[in-house]
Formats: structure tokens, sequence, C-alpha cells
């Protein structure tokens, strides 16, 4: 990851400008500006529809940007045809060649290269190793489960040692168990061969866990580029707050401002603390959000001189690992709470009322939606 | 588990259901009912199939080995079976083959003649020797109307009658035929014929025409053929990648043809294709050629191929379109990312998953233009006549026997084909929608 933060300086693939209209009436992709450092992982995650596929196809070759350039290594390739950018790629449904073997399916790619037999057949066990999968070079796809043709798709992607892989949602079709256990060995494939990985998906649990940054795209602008952590905690719009995880979301108008405080006075007067973001001056219309896991109902878990408010417990969900409750809150019955399944735990009954609070800097005053 | 523990039905050997009856009884007893309802539902189907196909090419076959014509006279007023020509008949079962006839031959002939001319069967019989040995039939209508006036010695009087019956290809002809079933119409469908001793040759060169028909037949439908999968490729891959909305019109403008009737297209390619058709005026105007070198484009060959190209393209279109359209652009796409030039792309990658496809129409549109009669008899002229035109000629003389030998080998040839087709490529691997 150091590397990766370090490698924003030396841009391995840059979009500069980029724009993309299919019809000419309207802009799928409004100026794109990104750079992706060498051996860094970064995912693209949106909304279907919010152009993060397109600009993958754009870097891939198989569209065309309508304005701005983009560069690999340095080079413009936007007018390079997609087989001369020698860059991997995994596609949603994996794309096998479902007339040839496993072995024939990596071979191809080193076969279009002019690779002779010999190295041709180490490479191809050599790749089939690393996913484990070696015993499989004579299946056909069709014998293969969901998970093993995720593997040789990977390894396809792989065998012609490019620097840069590309993945369209490749984990869309596996269920989740399989699905988290790819995403762990994605990102150890990733960690070992130094590659570089621009990785689509809308899915947030997924883009946080494997990436090193994360583009959030909405209406073909990136919201908000961070690392995971930025992102889940420090969210820079109301967009990219819902978006990403859970969160609770409270409207109301900005009462006192200095500097990195805010008070918000709530719609049934109540007062809450938050950290401004989006807001400049008082009077001004916010939404304050909060992650479940960050509210606290306890006194002692408060920071001094906090403001707290009242809630009314209106169920509480037995999840396993946590506890959800729903809470009213100003009005409205769909502030989350969650709190750590532990022996200790106060177990809130419906209909109790309680105070509840938080750290300023984890509620954030956003732009109003 | 021990076997203690085992309920029954776990056993190893012979697995039985709770109350100890063997499974595979249960399941058949289980299933027996409706594969019993199953079978009704296709029993009509089956008794159609059966009636109007299966029957029909046994009657065809047999009629290609069987015709009793020299053997019996079916009387139509009376409706009965006459036995005819039986003299002769018995002096053939008297002596073998290449006997030179004697007296006893032509007393044989002359009593049958007599016969023939009571019952007026010589037609019939004429015609039967005259599917053999042409020019034949009017031997036995002159000869038996003239029968009755026949003495002793009947070898001077019946040649009298006619020269002719001393040849020794008119008794030949008699020999071979005196039989109900005979492979003579084989013999003849495959150009050849039996000579004075009986033996079987080649026909003369210039009276050769079943097979080199057969030939033209299989070339002109392999090369319509061919000519289809090159136009219909790429309509058939437009179709399969344009928006729904694009494709649907598209497909209309395919199918248009087959809401017209054939009839009213293949009278159109006249208009367009004839010497002073609608192509020829165009090429005219634009100077390309001459008024007095107008391009004969129709009844011909040329004729043939371009209107049954065009009457056999949405067969090739149809099975190619439906197998392109399950082919996702992520192959060629995949392809092309592992570093495949587009052409490379497209012959490794999307032409061998459009073979199903290939199989399925190159199959189609082959065995239809095999069989192919209206086109050809329009617009074919006479070198663009196909193996169906020379079976429909012989139908309408009533040479039945020798039409269905025709048939029957068209039919097993096409068969051939499909073996061949199922060995290469393998029939599992046709897809037709």
């Amino acid at each position: 990851m150091s590397q990766a933060k370090a490698g924003g300086n030396a841009a391995f693939v840059e979009f500069s400008h980029v724009q993309k209209s299919y019809d000419g009436v309207s802009l799928v992709v409004k100026d794109l500006n990104l750079s992706i450092g060498k051996g860094e992982f970064l995912t693209m995650l949106g909304p279907s529809g919010s152009g993060k596929t397109t600009c993958l196809m754009m870097l891939a070759g198989f569209e065309t940007a309508t304005h701005g350039e983009i560069r690999l290594g340095g080079r413009e390739i936007n007018n390079i045809p997609p087989h001369k950018r020698g860059i991997g790629m995994v596609f949603q449904n994996y794309a096998l060649f479902p007339h040839m073997t496993v072995g024939e399916n990596l071979s191809f790619p080193l076969e279009v290269r002019g690779m002779d037999k010999a190295e041709r057949e180490t490479k191809v066990k050599r790749a089939l190793d690393m996913v484990q999968m070696g015993n499989f070079i004579n299946r056909r796809p069709a014998q293969l489960s969901g998970g093993q043709q995720q593997r040789i798709a990977l390894a396809r992607a792989l065998v012609f040692d490019p620097e840069l892989v590309l993945m369209d949602e490749p984990l869309g079709a596996l269920d989740k168990q399989l699905r988290e256990h790819m995403q762990f060995e994605i990102k150890g494939l990733h960690d070992r061969l130094g590659i570089t990985v621009v990785y689509v998906t809308h899915d947030q649990g997924e883009a946080l866990t494997m990436s090193d940054r994360v583009a959030v795209f909405n209406d073909g602008v990136i919201q908000q580029l961070d690392s995971p952590d930025e992102l889940y905690e420090r969210p820079k719009n109301s967009f990219v707050a819902q978006f990403i995880g859970e969160n609770n979301k409270l409207p109301g108008t900005v009462e006192e401002l200095d500097g990195h405080k805010c008070l918000v006075r709530l719609a049934n007067g109540e007062l809450i603390d938050a950290t401004p973001v989006n807001v400049r001056e008082k009077g001004q219309q916010t939404l304050v959000s909060i992650r479940p896991e960050r509210v606290e109902f306890k006194p002692e878990m408060m920071p001094k001189g906090a403001h707290t408010i009242r809630a009314e417990v209106k169920d509480v969900i037995y999840m396993g690992d946590i506890l959800r409750a729903r809470l009213k809150v100003a009005g409205s019955d769909n502030f989350v709470m969650k709190m750590r399944n532990t022996i200790s735990q106060t177990k809130l009954a419906p209909g109790e009322t309680i105070s509840i609070g938080w750290h300023p800097q984890d509620a954030r005053a956003l732009d109003p939606v | 588990m021990t076997d203690q523990t085992a309920p029954p039905g776990l056993g190893a050997e012979s697995l039985t259901t709770a109350d100890g009856r063997p499974l595979k009884a249960a399941l058949h007893r289980a299933q027996a009912r409706a594969k019993r309802r199953a079978f009704l539902l296709v029993l009509p189907l089956l008794a159609f199939v059966l009636l109007t196909f299966v029957i029909p090419i046994g009657i065809m076959l047999f009629r290609s080995l069987n015709n009793p014509d020299f053997v019996s006279y079916s009387d139509i007023d009376s409706g009965t079976e006459i036995p005819v020509m039986q003299n002769v008949q018995a002096w053939f079962a008297a002596n073998p083959q290449g006997t030179e006839p004697d007296e006893a031959a032509y007393a044989a002939l002359a009593a049958d003649l007599v016969h023939l001319k009571e019952i007026k069967a010589q037609g019939s019989v004429g015609t039967r020797i005259n599917y053999v040995l042409p020019g034949s039939r009017s031997l036995f209508t002159s000869s038996a109307r003239d029968a009755a006036k026949l003495a002793p010695p009947y070898k001077e009087a019946v040649l009298a009658l006619d020269e002719k019956w001393a040849d020794p290809a008119v008794w030949q002809a008699m020999r071979s035929s005196a039989g109900t079933i005979t492979g003579d119409f084989y013999i003849l469908a495959a150009d050849f014929e039996r000579d004075d001793s009986g033996a079987i040759v080649r026909t003369a060169e210039k009276e050769r025409i079943y097979l080199y028909l057969f030939w033209r037949t299989f070339f002109l439908s392999g090369l319509i053929t061919l000519i289809c999968l090159v136009l219909a490729f790429p309509i058939a891959h437009l179709l399969a990648t344009l928006p729904l909305s694009k494709s649907n019109l598209l497909m209309i403008l395919v199918l248009l043809p087959f809401w017209t009737s054939l009839l009213v297209r293949t009278t159109s390619w006249i208009v367009l294709l004839q010497q002073q058709g609608v192509v020829n005026d165009a090429l005219v105007a634009l100077g390309l050629i001459g008024t007095d070198g107008r391009l004969t484009m129709i009844n011909n060959q040329t004729g043939t191929i371009v209107a049954m190209t065009h009457v056999l393209l949405p067969f090739m279109i149809l099975p190619l379109y439906s197998v392109m359209r399950t082919i996702k652009p992520s192959y060629v796409r995949a392809a092309r990312s592992l570093g495949a030039t587009s052409w490379t792309a497209f012959r490794r990658v999307y032409l061998p998953q459009t073979l199903p496809g290939m199989g399925a129409g190159v199959l189609l549109v082959f065995i239809l233009a095999v069989g192919y009669y209206i086109t050809p008899a329009l617009v074919g002229g006479a070198d663009g006549q196909l193996i169906s035109n020379m079976i429909a000629f012989h139908m309408s003389k009533a040479n039945w026997s020798l039409a269905a030998a025709i048939a029957t080998m068209l039919l097993f040839s096409v068969l051939i084909l499909y073996w061949l087709y199922d060995r290469l490529i393998g029939i599992d691997n046709l897809k037709l929608g």
C-alpha cells in the first residue's frame, strides 16, 4: 500500500479529462481525471449506470473516449487497439472459450504472441498452479464449477504476465462464501505478483476488503477517491456516505459553526454535535451522517459536553455478532444503532426511551439531499 | 454402519423399497403410467408419420425393385391380374441364358402375342420392355396386331412380321424382365445396361445421363449451400448483434420471402434476369454491355443457382442466427484483450462457436437443394435441371419403377452424406434453434 501511495506522482495509468458519450446527447463519463500508481489495487465502485464499466472498457480499448487522453505507462493509448495494449482482463461471466480446454484457453494468449510450445507449457502450468488448478488442464469450462471457472479466468488473464489487469465484476456470479474466499485469493495474488489491478464492482464490501484505493462513481463523476478507511469514516458527500456502508441521516440546520465543529438543530428542535464537511455558513441546510456502530447510548462512553438526544427503541434484531436496534429519533423511526453482542451488553426493550450521542468527528454534516 | 443397523433398502446388491419390493420394479411401476400417457400423446403423430412417410417410402423402395408388367397384366375393367407371356417365360426357364431362340421359342412367342392381343395387354408389356430397350414398344403392339395370322414355322413367320425379333437384345430384354423382382431399374439409373448376353455394361457414352445428373445435382447443391453460407453469415451476425428493434425489422425482411408464393418469387427472377429483363436493361443502360451482348442468366444453370440461393437463404440464416445470438460479445473481447487481432479472434474464437449453426444450416440447405424441383423446372432450362426433374419426368411417363429407383438412390446418397457429417462433425453438434 505504501508503494501504491508513492505511485501517485509516477502514474502508471492516467485518465486525463476523459469524457464519453454514446448518443451525442448525454455524457456517461464527465471529465474524468484519475491516476493509478504502479502496483496499486484500485476499485471503481458505483451503482449501475454510473460510468465505471465504461471507464474500464475505455482502458481495455473496447470503447473509445469521446474526449480526453488515456495514458498507460506514460504512453497515450487512445488509438491503440485492444490486442496491442497487453492488458489482462477478467470478465463478468469469465468468457472462457467453451470450445477449448482449460489448457488451450490459457495457451491462447501465448500462442497469439508466437511463443513456442515448450515455453507455453511451462507458463500455462505455472499459471494453473498459481490458482491451484493444475489438475484441470484437460477439462472443458462447462465441466467446471463457477469458482473453478473464476480461477481459470484469473489464470488466463495473468498467464502472459501483463502489468495491468482489469477485472469487471469478476465475483458477481459466485455465492457469498466463495466470493469472500476469492476476494482474499485475488488480493493475495495482487500482493504476490506486484501487478496493477483496476477492479470494477458495485459491491461496496468487496471494494473495501480488497482495494488500496476506491473511486466511488456516480453520474459519470468520481465522487470520492480515497483509501477504504478514509472512505468509510470520512465520506465527503451524502452520496458516498449512503453508498458505502449503513448510515443514519439526520436533516437539520447549522446553528453554530466553529472551524472543526458545528452544532446542528434538528427538525424537532434538538441540538447535535457534528463535524462540518460540506457546510460553509450558519443557517445552511445540512444532512448529518452517523455510522450505526458509532452511536453510543451509555453516558460514560460519550465525550464530555457532548449533546445527547432522546430516542425511543422500536425493536432490536439479534444478528449474532451484533444487536441491531431501530430507534425513533427526531420524528423519524429508521435510525439504526449497532451494539456488540457481549455478555455484559445492556438489553434494550422495545418502547424504552434512551439518550444517544456520539463523538463529534463521527457525525459529518454533509450537503443536503 | 453395520448390517444390523442398516435399514432395508440400503443393501449394496439389490436396493429395495421400504416394503421390500425391488427398487427397479417399483420405479418402473411408478413411471409406467406416465410413460403410457406420454406414448398415447404421441400416438396420433406416430400414426400420421407412419401413414404419410414410412409407408410411402416403403412403397417407393418396393416399386423400384418390383415391376411385374411382363409377368402379369392388371385388367382395369375386371380388376383382376391376368398372367401374360407365360409360354416365353417357360422357354426361358427351360433354356439357359445365351441360348439362341429356336423354333420352340418363336412358337411360344407367337402364342403369347395372340394372348396379348386377346386381353389387349400388348401395350403394357411392350412398355415394360421399352424401359430396358427403348424403341421396342411398337414391336409388341404391331406384332400383336397381326399375331392371329401366324402359322408354323413360327420362326420365319414372326421374323416376317418384324425383323427386329431376330435381335438378341430383344430376347435378352424379355429374359431380364421375366420376373416380378428386378434390379434392372437400378442398373438403368446408374447408367448401365445389359448387353446381348445379359452382362451388365456401361451405356453408350452419349446416353449416360443419370450419373451426370446426380453429379450436377450434388455439385450445384454444394455450390448453392456455399453461396448461402457466405451470404447468410454476415446477415445472421448483424441480426444477432443489432439492438432488438432494428434486428426485428431486419428479421421481417429475411422472412418476407417465406410469406410470398414460391411461384411468385421464381417468376420475379425471370422478370429480373431474362434477356430483356431488369438486370440486362440496367447493364445496357450503364454501358457495361452492348445490346447484342445481353447476358443469358435465366433458363440455364445461372438461373437455377440464383433463384435457389434466394429461396433457400432463410434456411441458412435462421439456424446461424439462433446460434450467434447465444455467443456473448465478451468472448471476442476476451480474445482481443488476450492479444488476438480481430481476425484471429474471429477465426479462433467466434467461428468455432458458430459451428453448430453452420452445420445445421448447411445440412438443411443442402438436403433441401438436392431434392429441389419447382425452381429448376421453371428457370433451369436444359442445363439447370436437377435429378428431381428427371424423377418427375419418369413419373409423368408412368415409369414408376425407374423414378422410384432414382429417388431411392437420391435418398441413400443423402443418408450417406448425413452419416459422413455425423462422423466428421457429429450430429449432436447440430443446433437448429
